[in-house]
């Protein structure tokens, strides 16, 4: 292990006053920076030294700050949550980076994922993907069978696992060069296709997923991969080809 | 205002069955009559909000977070209880019952406790058929783990991810109800205040946090789902936008606050690294099941540790202090959070704490031992009777990175240390609050309309939480409790019609807020917000923490007088009102923090006994343990607002009977 220290760096970080303005690239200087501290809290640093200053923060999405919410959003030095793999940008630390190192930091860039401010976009497309048909449709009445009268195969309930692990906050969108929701979209419509219990909709489901994917102005999969290298919970591109295999058959029907 | 529980009467088995038979309903036509607004959309929230819309009502729910599905249920990591017996070995809704009584150290409400238990199974089933994937077995059965203060395996899993798969089932019915539009979900939005009509909650207060525009919205009801107040510590396990100001609200219009001092203090999360920390980690607690825990027993050792001279792996097993081992032989390594906690506290108040910074908070949890039994164990399975130090020490590992290679990296990633080599550093951090607003068995609030969900309510968890035991209680609150006891609020209510928001109720409450705002933004402060948060986080953590005494929680309870003086005068909010402005939240929420803060300390100073989260110095046994006092304290501290002082609170009590189960000492040695 490497003992922490203090840094200085340079950023480069992407103002929009709001989704009408046109946005453009400030610079900011921020000294004694721990290499311990992790990204986030690295921003947190430079917006009190810009609330010190009488200037107004940058604002950006975050909450858990624990690599699950899905909430944080950076597109740091050319790459969705930055340059490490299998982590989110609140699990990225300082120690990645080096003293007098230049950062740029831009938020997500898809049409689909319009600017609100800064650095934060707007995914509410994927909340209107997953209205479509993202669900099994049972009602919570607490009438359901006992949970074990349907046996599920192991290899079946864990690969419904992986790619139910999906936390929604759109590096693969961002990271496309298309600007593709499918390996979004993809481990939705494998999560229930491999359970019985969403069997009975997949047909209706994937149809309806994919006509919302494409109305929210995502674009279509070229196989470049590059979602699956930047997916912090590395969901795989065998759900796209699953959700392909689906959306063909349920056209065919 | 005297405190009704309104606990049914009959054999707790019977209480829930026979008390449902007889709630009024609302009939399917009346039901699109009936507005009801969910602030909240965690496990609680989101499982309510879908039930209320599948049974026909119009529901509005509002989070502050981007989609419901961030709320901060989804970081929940290890399980969820459910008294299914599935495994044969001798578990029933009584014993589930029983055991989060005694965890929570006697202090919960007994038939809010048991209907959980009852509800239990029913959520398992719920969830599978809603696609959740649990943990299977090869037959394609559910499996099952136990956790701490069992003796059963009751606990359903999807590896760590627990809440997240969990929560995406509930936010899954949730979105199936806003496609068919019966919810109308209002993301980014944040509830400011409670609007009362001739003493009823009808409605709510809101600000859109893109616009910054505020809102009015009328209902037949008001559900409050926001979850905990941890953060009022600044550092905690909490999401960082996770705030009590809805909570508060209420209680300033008329809720009482109950319990405020029960504050679940996780005892394995990664230590502060210093100064700029902005958060705290948790590790699973499973990890003890294979971690010994340990601080040198020579304080010159922990000195060399902290100065960087010695490494932990240099400290000869007879230097080592195993002191849950030592303290706890029955239980070892696997006593409750709330014992491991003060135990590790102890053991750095007096000097041995191992972490190298300003702190020097930190205990080891050390898996040589295990690497060393399970490398000798798999060698042996594999035929190799006589393995080499180095094939122990690799199949060990190995055995170990299948079990928790996920929590291991994550360690790795933040604190750049390798765990497999060198022990893991954890210190306890804020994870949990039992106490929130009070509720009656039917959740609603001491406000008629005003209904409390999950974590933000206090009925069922008593003074301290057993583990895989909050993810039960939002699931059964929102799915099969307030179903039935909010209908039967609402049977008044079929006549009522549209409630207007432009009555003088919704137009005074909207002037507060506005006013609240406004003087944030003219104030001619100097400091950042977080600058005050901090501050507040430093007096609970040194005297509303793991220990408390009069002398702290006296002197705590000035300080934060004067700390809120401070702030308000001081705090210096960049921006405007109209436009996204997470300052001004922030600053929002500070404010409910800083008196929250106060009240709690003044709830641990008039609980003058030891009890689960609750540990008052002065109140221990020869031997250092929490010394209960069933005789004076056997009850909920509820509290009343009573104007801007928070010192005026008023106390009330509800005593807590227990019928069914026989009170006794918690003992874990």
């Amino acid at each position: 292990m490497s003992a922490a220290k203090n840094i200085n760096i340079s950023l480069q970080i992407w103002r929009q006053k709001d989704a009408k303005q046109k946005g453009k690239m400030e610079t900011y200087k921020l000294n004694d920076v721990s290499t311990a501290s992790s990204f986030l809290e690295m921003l947190d640093q430079l917006n009190e030294q810009l609330i010190n200053e009488k200037k107004e923060p940058v604002a950006f999405d975050h909450d858990c700050r624990e690599g699950i919410c899905g909430m944080c959003s950076l597109y740091i030095n050319g790459r969705a949550h930055g340059p490490d793999t299998g982590i989110t940008t609140c699990q990225l630390h300082m120690r990645m980076f080096n003293d007098g190192d230049t950062i740029v930091i831009e938020p997500w860039r898809s049409a689909a994922f319009p600017v609100i401010k800064d650095l934060i976009v707007d995914r509410t497309s994927f909340d209107r993907i997953q209205q479509a048909g993202g669900f099994v449709s049972v009602n919570t009445s607490g009438n359901t069978i006992d949970a074990n009268a349907t046996p599920i195969n192991k290899g079946d309930a864990d690969k419904a696992f992986e790619a139910a692990a999906c936390i929604g906050c759109g590096a693969c969108v961002a990271t496309c060069k298309n600007g593709s929701a499918m390996l979004f979209v993809g481990a939705k419509v494998s999560q229930y296709a491999l359970l019985p219990q969403g069997r009975v909709e997949a047909t209706d489901r994937v149809l309806n997923m994919v006509r919302q994917m494409d109305e929210e102005g995502f674009g279509n999969c070229t196989n470049t991969g590059a979602c699956e290298i930047e997916c912090p919970k590395g969901i795989s591109l065998e759900n796209i080809a699953r959700m392909n295999r689906e959306f063909l058959s349920a056209s065919l029907k | 205002m005297k405190l009704d529980s309104k606990i049914p009467e009959g054999h707790i088995s019977q209480k829930w069955t026979d008390y449902k038979d007889h709630l009024r309903l609302v009939a399917p036509n009346n039901r699109p009559k009936i507005d009801i607004i969910v602030v909240g959309t965690g496990l609680a929230g989101a499982s309510a909000a879908a039930s209320f819309a599948e049974m026909g009502y119009n529901v509005k729910a509002f989070c502050y977070q981007d989609s419901p599905r961030r709320a901060h249920s989804i970081a929940a990591q290890g399980g969820i209880n459910a008294a299914k017996n599935y495994q044969n070995d001798g578990d029933s809704t009584f014993r589930l019952f029983y055991d989060t009584i005694k965890g929570g150290d006697y202090r919960a409400r007994e038939a809010n406790v048991h209907r959980l238990a009852e509800v239990s199974g029913n959520i398992i089933d719920q969830c599978v058929a809603q696609g959740v994937p649990f943990a299977r077995d090869y037959g394609g059965m559910l499996d099952n783990r136990s956790f701490g203060g069992t003796q059963v395996q009751r606990t359903f899993y999807a590896a760590g991810q627990t809440g997240q798969q969990l929560l995406l089932g509930a936010y899954s019915s949730l979105s199936r109800q806003i496609g068919l539009g019966k919810i109308d979900m209002y993301n980014r939005h944040e509830m400011l205040e409670l609007v009362k009509v001739d003493g009823k909650a009808r409605g709510i207060i809101a600000r859109n946090l893109i616009t910054g525009e505020i809102e009015r919205h009328s209902a037949h009801a008001v559900i409050i789902a926001t979850g905990g107040y941890g953060n009022v510590y600044f550092l905690s396990t909490n999401a960082m936008g996770s705030n009590v100001t809805a909570g508060w609200k209420i209680h300033k219009q008329g809720a009482y606050f109950a319990n405020p001092c029960y504050v679940q203090i996780h005892p394995t999360c990664i230590p502060v690294h210093g100064t700029n920390q902005s958060k705290l980690t948790l590790m699973s607690e499973s990890l003890r099941n294979s971690g010994r825990i340990w601080v040198p027993k020579k304080i010159e050792d922990a000195q060399a540790i902290r100065a960087g001279k010695m490494k932990p792996t240099q400290i000869a097993e007879e230097d080592r202090d195993y002191y849950l081992e030592r303290k706890y032989p029955a239980f070892g390594n696997l006593v409750p959070r709330d014992v491991a906690s003060r135990a590790g506290k102890e053991v750095c108040d007096a000097g041995f704490g191992i972490e190298a910074n300003a702190t020097n908070e930190g205990v080891y949890l050390d898996f040589s031992t295990e690497i060393q039994s399970k490398g000798k164990q798999t060698a042996y399975a594999k035929g190799n009777h006589h393995p080499t130090a180095e094939e122990i020490d690799s199949l060990g590992k190995k055995w170990l990175e299948e079990k928790y290679g996920n929590l291991f990296t994550m360690y790795q990633k933040i604190t750049d240390e390798n765990p497999y080599e060198t022990p893991m550093k954890i210190y306890p951090a804020v994870h949990y609050t039992m106490g929130g607003v009070w509720v009656d068995y039917n959740l609603q609030s001491s406000i008629p309309g005003c209904f409390v969900a999950g974590e933000a309510n206090f009925s069922d968890h008593g003074a301290n939480r057993l583990g895989a035991s909050a993810l039960m209680q939002g699931l059964a609150d929102g799915y099969f409790v307030l179903p039935y006891t909010v209908s039967d609020y609402l049977a008044d209510d079929i006549r009522t019609g549209k409630i207007s928001t432009d009555l003088p109720e919704f137009v005074e409450a909207e002037k507060n807020v506005k006013e609240t705002i406004n003087k944030f933004l003219s104030n001619k402060g100097s400091k950042s917000v977080d600058h005050f948060h901090k501050l507040l986080g430093h007096i609970m953590w040194n005297k509303v923490g793991m220990g408390r005494n009069e002398k702290g929680l006296t002197e705590a309870i000035a300080e934060i007088a004067a700390l809120k003086e401070e702030f308000f005068k001081e705090v210096y909010v960049p921006g405007s009102s109209d436009e996204l402005n997470p300052e001004l939240e922030k600053a929002l929420r500070v404010a409910d923090f800083i008196e929250l803060g106060q009240l709690m300390a003044m709830d641990a100073l008039q609980r003058k006994e030891s009890c689960g989260g609750h540990f008052r110095e002065e109140y221990q046994d020869a031997e250092g343990e929490t010394l209960r006092d069933d005789e004076n304290f056997k009850f909920v501290g509820a509290w009343e607002y009573k104007g801007y002082d928070i010192t005026k609170e008023e106390l009330h009590k509800e005593e807590l009977n227990y019928e069914f189960i026989k009170i006794a000492a918690r003992n874990y040695k």
